[in-house]
């Protein structure tokens, strides 16, 4: 009997790219590399117990220019997972599901995330405090 | 007539094994998480700065090294529910995906240990 190709269902790429399904995956992404970030985390926590010279190295990783382009990446990751987890939470509780409240919640997560992102950056940039 | 024997009827926890444990337990610590990281995140802003003596000091106080052991323990619980399930999601093959998971969960003890351990190294000071 010869073996045919059978019909497949609809798969991802067949489904047109929105903000919807772009947030999702991005909730995803960030939740990953923010569990990345929990080894970063113990990294500063255990030289920190270590004492002076332990800490001074960990920090001299941390401010290199990887080090400081990757914790950037972290706190846009943190605020975003942050903003979109709220977000999802409204959703559980069964709040939020029209199309204009669904979009206007998206955007408001990931510009939220971009702007609070870029005000973290200025403010330690400058050195200034909350 | 069902086929559902009288246990797993009462159980009600359906073909996944463990019903809605693993959903409520991911939202339960989500909503822990809201406060435990805003804290964690704006204290560590609000330091004079992130220098050695600083960091300790601040770290040291009861209620910092409370909330901070805290913090950790439930970012590792919130973080290794999610990393399972996107493991579960695209690691394939039962063998591969066991030992994933099983790794998984020895990292999590691993450094969701060493981190609180750390914690309490600099609130007993030793």
């Amino acid at each position: 009997m010869p073996v045919r190709a059978r019909p497949l269902s609809p798969h991802l790429q067949v489904y047109r790219w929105q903000i919807g399904n772009s947030l999702s995956i991005l909730h995803r992404m960030t939740g990953v590399a923010l569990s990345l970030g929990l080894l970063a985390l113990s990294y500063w926590l255990v030289s920190l117990a270590g004492g002076e010279e332990t800490y001074a190295a960990a920090a001299h990783v941390f401010a290199s220019p990887l080090g400081l382009v990757v914790l950037i990446g972290w706190t846009f990751s943190f605020l975003y997972h942050l903003l979109n987890g709220v977000r999802h939470l409204f959703w559980d509780a069964g709040y939020g599901f029209e199309r204009t409240q669904r979009h206007a919640s998206g955007w408001f997560a990931v510009l939220g995330a971009l702007v609070l992102t870029v005000a973290v950056c200025v403010l330690v940039w400058h050195g200034a405090r909350p | 007539m069902s086929l559902r024997s009288p246990l797993g009827r009462v159980l009600g926890t359906g073909s996944a094994k463990d019903g809605t444990g693993h959903w409520w337990a991911q939202r339960v610590t989500a909503v822990a998480l809201i406060p435990l990281t805003l804290w964690f995140f704006y204290s560590l802003l609000a330091l004079p700065a992130l220098d050695y003596s600083s960091v300790k000091a601040w770290l040291a106080l009861p209620l910092s090294s409370f909330l901070a052991v805290l913090a950790v323990a439930v970012l590792t619980h919130h973080s290794y529910l999610g990393t399972t399930v996107v493991v579960e999601d695209y690691v394939h093959g039962a063998g591969l995906r066991v030992a994933t998971l099983l790794t998984l969960r020895f990292l999590y003890v691993l450094f969701g240990g060493a981190s609180i351990f750390a914690i309490l190294r600099v609130a007993f000071g030793s």
